[in-house]
Formats: C-alpha cells, structure tokens, sequence
C-alpha cells in the first residue's frame, strides 16, 4: 500500500457557528486526478482554501508523504509544493506573459555593478513552457496577459506551478468559464500533469469534464462527504444524480428540520 | 494514451517563430504604454512652438519649462511607482513646505550647519513616508484618505511649529556655496541644478522598475496585491519603501527650493499634489495600479510643464492654462485607456496567416 501524497482525515471547519466542512477524508495520489463534484456551496472553495493555506482547519488531521503539515499562509502551501490556479489563471491581466511568470521568483544576471531581472531568460522560459503545454500561439514573451485567452492563462498558470515544482496542483473550476474547445485543451493539459506524477485536485461541476480526466471521484454535499469512487465505479448518469439529487434532499431535510423546530416537533402538513 | 500525440504543436503553428523578425514592429511600437504620452507632446509642443514663437523654442523658454520639470519630475516619479503599486501619495503637498521650514528653521533660524539642515529635512521626508505606509498598511484604509489626513496633520504640524519656534510662517535661509552648488543654484544663470538630480532619479527609478525585480513586484502588488503576497513577495515592506521614497523625494525638493530662494514659506508647495498626479496619469500610469513606465513619467512631467509655462509665450491670458491642462488630462486619459487595449489585444494576425 503507497503512502497518498496527501491525505485528510476528518477536516472539520466552522466560521463561528456555522459548520462549513463536516468530517472531510480524503486521499491524494501522485499521478492522480482527484475530481470534487460538487454544486456551489457544498464546501469546495473552503477546502482549497485549507489545502492552500488560505484557513486553518478547525479540526483534523492533514498529512503530506504521512507527516502531519500545517499551513500558516498561502505561501507556506506552496513552499510545501502545493499550487492553487483560479478560475481565470494569471490575474495580473497588464504584464507581460514573462514578468508574470516569474513574479516573486525572478531569475536575475548581473550587469556590471548591477543585478538586474533577466527579462529574456523569463520569456524564454515563460514561452517554452507554454509551448511545452501545447500554447503554440504565443511567441513573445513581453505580451501581456490579458490579451491571452481564458484556456491559454490556465495553461500559463499551470505552466508556471509545474515549472516551479509543485507536487500538488489544485485546478478551482478551470475549465468553468471556457468554451469547448479550450475546455479540451485544459483538460489535455491537466492529463499532461498527471503523466508527470503530479497529484492534481480537479474542482468542477462538470461531470463530463470529470469523467474525461479523473481517476478518483469525492462529491461533497453540503459541507460533508457524500461519495467517494474511483473510476468506472458509477456512470456518468449516477454522478449526476448524485450531485443534484443529493443537494435537493439535504435540502428539504434541512427544511423539515427548520420548520419542526419552530413548529413544537410537528411535521409540516401536506395541503394544509 | 491518446493525448500523447494530439498534444504536439503542429508544424504550422511554430513556423512563424522562426520566420519572426528580431526588429520590433510597428504593431509593438504603437503598443508601448507609452504612446499617448509621446502623442500628447508632440501636440503640445507644436501647439506652443506655433503660438509661442521663437521666445519658447529659446534656451530661457526650454530653461523655463525644464526647471518646472525637474521639480516636479522628482516628485513625481516615487509617486508613478507608488500609484503602479496601486497606492496614491497625497502627503508630498505638505512634505515640500515641511521640509523647507525644517532646513531654514534648523539651518537658517538656529544657524546649524546646513549639513544639518539638509540631513534633517531628508529624515522627516523618510519618517513621514515610514508613517504613510505603515498606516497604509495597518489600517486598511484607502491610501488617499490615508495620504490626504497626513497632508493635513503635517501641514498643520508645520505651520505650529513654524510659529512657536520662529514665531513667523517664513524664514530666510543663507547657505554656503557649497550647498548652493548641490541643491539650488541656476547653470549658467538660467537651469536649475535639481535638473541633474532629476535626471539621476529617472536613471534610479528606471533601473527600479525595468532592470531590478523590484519592478516586477511592484507590477505586480499593483495588479493584485493578494496574488502577489501569495507568490512570496514581501507586499507591506514593499509599501513602506515607496512610502519613504517618495516622502525622501518630496523633502528632497522642498529643501532645494528653500536653498534656491533663500527662504522658506509654511504654505508653499500644495501645488505638487495635483501636479503630480497629473504628470504621473498623463504619462499613462493606471490610476488603479499594475500599469505604467518611467518613460511615460518623464513625459507626463515634460507635458505638462510645457503646458504651464508654454502659455506665458503665447498672447494667451495664462488663466487659461489650468483650462488646457484639464483638457489635455482628459485626452491623454483616454488616449492612454485606447493604447492600453490595443496592447492587451494579442494579435491574431499571426494566427489567421499561417491558417490562410
């Protein structure tokens, strides 16, 4: 049995009195995509913002190659090889493909007297990687990055935490807002992860994008872990069961419970 | 694995890399973020060239633009790298007055040497720059309100000062040659030498923000300040620094201007607020942050000095001048915002021609 790159156990985390995530286990491999099927509010964004060091978990134990880690901010997550892309990838939209690459790791040269950024090697590295990701449009690194498209700043994001080493690569929605075809191309890119041994965390609601690329499927409802499969376990008419239904059941129970309360333990009457 | 092979860039799609030419293009001229700032001078200086005559295009017309330049230049470029950076800096409008006083009081009411003076003034612009960013920082709050209570709280600070230990809201200051030489005297009686000092903060902040990473960071805290601290770049001292670069550089010219004329006044230098927030916009500087260049400073800067010196050679009453300049501000604004665009624009002519 291989020890999970990262594996949660029991991840509890409450915002004052309102619990966000209840009891959350998971187990992410290398060269895995594990895929969080989830509708808005089921709890994803709170749980990437614990792997990436945004919170703290309020309870529960997160391991990384079965030594317990915690993250004090966003940047000690990464220190630890972990790396979020958000929905639009790179959002420093006015520099160039090339700054924006290496913001906060820039390599430098010397120039006489002074150490400056070496702004050719950023674009060179910055455009081959891309390249490498199958971004063949983009030859200049000086360009700016909001003249790249939704696909092409995913790619340059991925780009970027792959070139830097990460272990872990958290995808937020990346294919959300993107048309077809560039929603292929990411998911070409993601596979293109996994195949260099990343663990990659997928967030969708897409269950067809899911499907394509995942290995490892976890649906969180509502805060708490609904389903937990791998692949060919459930088809793809069962996951969207899953995801919808089980939302509109948590639903009503939670109304039930609301309207007992308030109603001295009666149940609502039917018709009434 | 069937994405093996789809994901090999086709042969079409290289090709016009190698076939790229190593010379920028028109298209990535007219791209630089600098280019509604050279068009905003090239109009204003032929519009004053015409109506201004041969006094403007004189050695003592380009001194006189040129001196009004270099003063405000160094104001405003710490204050084009704190607005990339996203921030305003209000405060330079009480710390030119603050720092005149500071050196006639010390220098020239006490008879310090002006060694003293001068060190002094430069601390203060240091230290209510530190209390900028820190309070930037720390608060939260917005920084032009931040910015705009400190150019109050020290304008005041100023002024009672001024009164309790001179009893007088001017002072004269008589300094050496020396001092006069270095910080405020004019070059063959007619150009400042805070033009030389001018000249080397560009070459200081061009290195800044084009050569050293500092520049990228500063880029980038401006685009998005939460990204950027997640990429590892130290946000809060960042601030802090160009917080004290430019309160340094305001106190910088207060100084000089008290060692040119040979006094200081409580209430001079408000002026420099607008100034050079129009000089550093103008030069197309995103008011918002993660957007600007030094070329476009120095060009923003010389843009508006011919404007407000250029008018005294014309016929025109100079009243107008404060007209143009609003005018001029709101063209460049949105001559800059078109420019912008166009180098967001990633072109899809390389595209459509290796399809076609």
């Amino acid at each position: 049995m291989t020890i999970p790159l990262l594996k949660l156990t029991g991840i509890n985390k409450s915002f004052g009195p309102i619990d966000v995530l209840r009891d959350i286990s998971l187990d992410v491999n290398r060269g895995e995509v594990l895929c969080l099927l989830g509708d808005n509010g089921a709890g994803k964004s709170t749980l990437i913002k614990i792997l990436s060091g945004v919170h703290k978990a309020t309870s529960g134990v997160m391991e990384m190659d079965g030594k317990p880690v915690s993250f004090d901010s966003p940047r000690d997550a990464s220190d630890h090889g972990i790396a979020t892309v958000h929905q639009f990838g790179g959002t420093f939209q006015l520099m160039s493909i090339g700054r924006s690459f290496f913001v906060g790791a820039e390599p430098t040269k010397r120039w006489g007297p002074l150490v400056i950024f070496d702004r050719k090697r950023a674009n060179e590295i910055a455009v081959r990687e891309m390249r490498q990701l199958g971004i063949t449009r983009i030859d200049d690194g000086n360009r700016l990055v909001g003249g790249l498209s939704g696909g092409e700043r995913q790619a340059l994001a991925i780009a970027r935490a792959v070139h830097f080493g990460a272990s872990v690569l958290i995808l937020d929605e990346p294919t959300a807002a993107l048309g077809v075809k560039e929603a292929a191309h990411v998911l070409r890119i993601v596979l293109q992860a996994r195949q260099k041994g990343i663990a990659v965390i997928f967030i969708t609601h897409n269950v067809v994008h899911a499907l394509t690329v995942g290995d490892h499927f976890a649906v969180p409802i509502r805060g708490s872990k609904a389903a937990d499969f791998r692949k060919g376990e459930k088809s793809r008419e069962e996951i969207t069961d899953l995801m919808a239904g089980g939302e509109q059941m948590a639903e009503l129970e939670a109304e039930i419970e609301s309207y007992m309360t308030k109603h001295e333990g009666h149940p609502p009457r039917v018709g009434g | 694995m069937k994405s093996e092979t789809a994901m090999q860039p086709s042969e079409a799609a290289i090709a016009p890399l190698a076939s790229r030419s190593q010379w920028p293009s028109f298209g990535s001229l007219v791209r630089r973020p600098e280019m509604g700032s050279v068009i905003g001078l090239i109009a204003v200086f032929v519009f004053f060239s015409i109506f201004g005559g041969e006094d403007f295009l004189s050695v003592g017309g380009a001194a006189s633009w040129l001196n009004v330049a270099a003063e405000l230049g160094i104001i405003a470029l710490p204050v084009g790298l704190l607005m990339i950076a996203g921030q305003l800096d209000l405060s330079v409008g009480s710390m030119v007055p603050a720092s005149s006083m500071t050196v006639a009081i010390i220098s020239g009411h006490f008879h310090a040497p002006i060694i003293v003076g001068v060190l002094a003034s430069l601390g203060l612009g240091l230290v209510v720059g530190f209390v900028n960013g820190l309070l930037v920082i720390r608060t939260r709050v917005p920084s032009f309100v931040v910015t705009l209570a400190t150019l109050f709280a020290l304008a005041g600070l100023t002024l009672g000062l001024s009164i309790i230990l001179t009893g007088s809201t001017s002072v004269a200051l008589k300094s050496g040659p020396i001092a006069k030489l270095l910080l405020g005297d004019y070059i063959g009686g007619k150009f400042e030498v805070t033009l030389f000092w001018w000249i080397a903060i560009v070459a200081i902040v061009g290195y800044i923000l084009n050569l050293s990473r500092y520049g990228n960071w500063i880029l980038a805290v401006g685009g998005d300040s939460v990204s950027a601290r997640n990429a590892g770049i130290p946000t809060d001292r960042l601030t802090i620094a160009l917080y004290m670069g430019s309160g340094l550089c305001a106190a910088f010219v207060g100084l000089s201007q008290a060692i040119l004329y040979n006094s200081a006044q409580v209430a001079a230098g408000q002026s420099f607020i607008f100034n050079s927030i129009i000089a550093v916009v103008v030069g197309g500087v995103l008011l918002t942050g993660g957007y600007g260049s030094v070329v476009g400073i120095v060009l923003g800067t010389v843009t508006f000095s011919v404007v407000n010196q250029g008018i005294f050679y014309t016929g025109f009453n100079a009243n107008w001048a404060s007209l143009i300049i609003g005018i001029l501000l709101l063209l460049a604004v949105v001559m800059n915002n078109t420019f912008r665009n166009m180098a967001l624009t990633y072109a899809a002519r390389t595209k459509t021609r290796t399809r076609s």
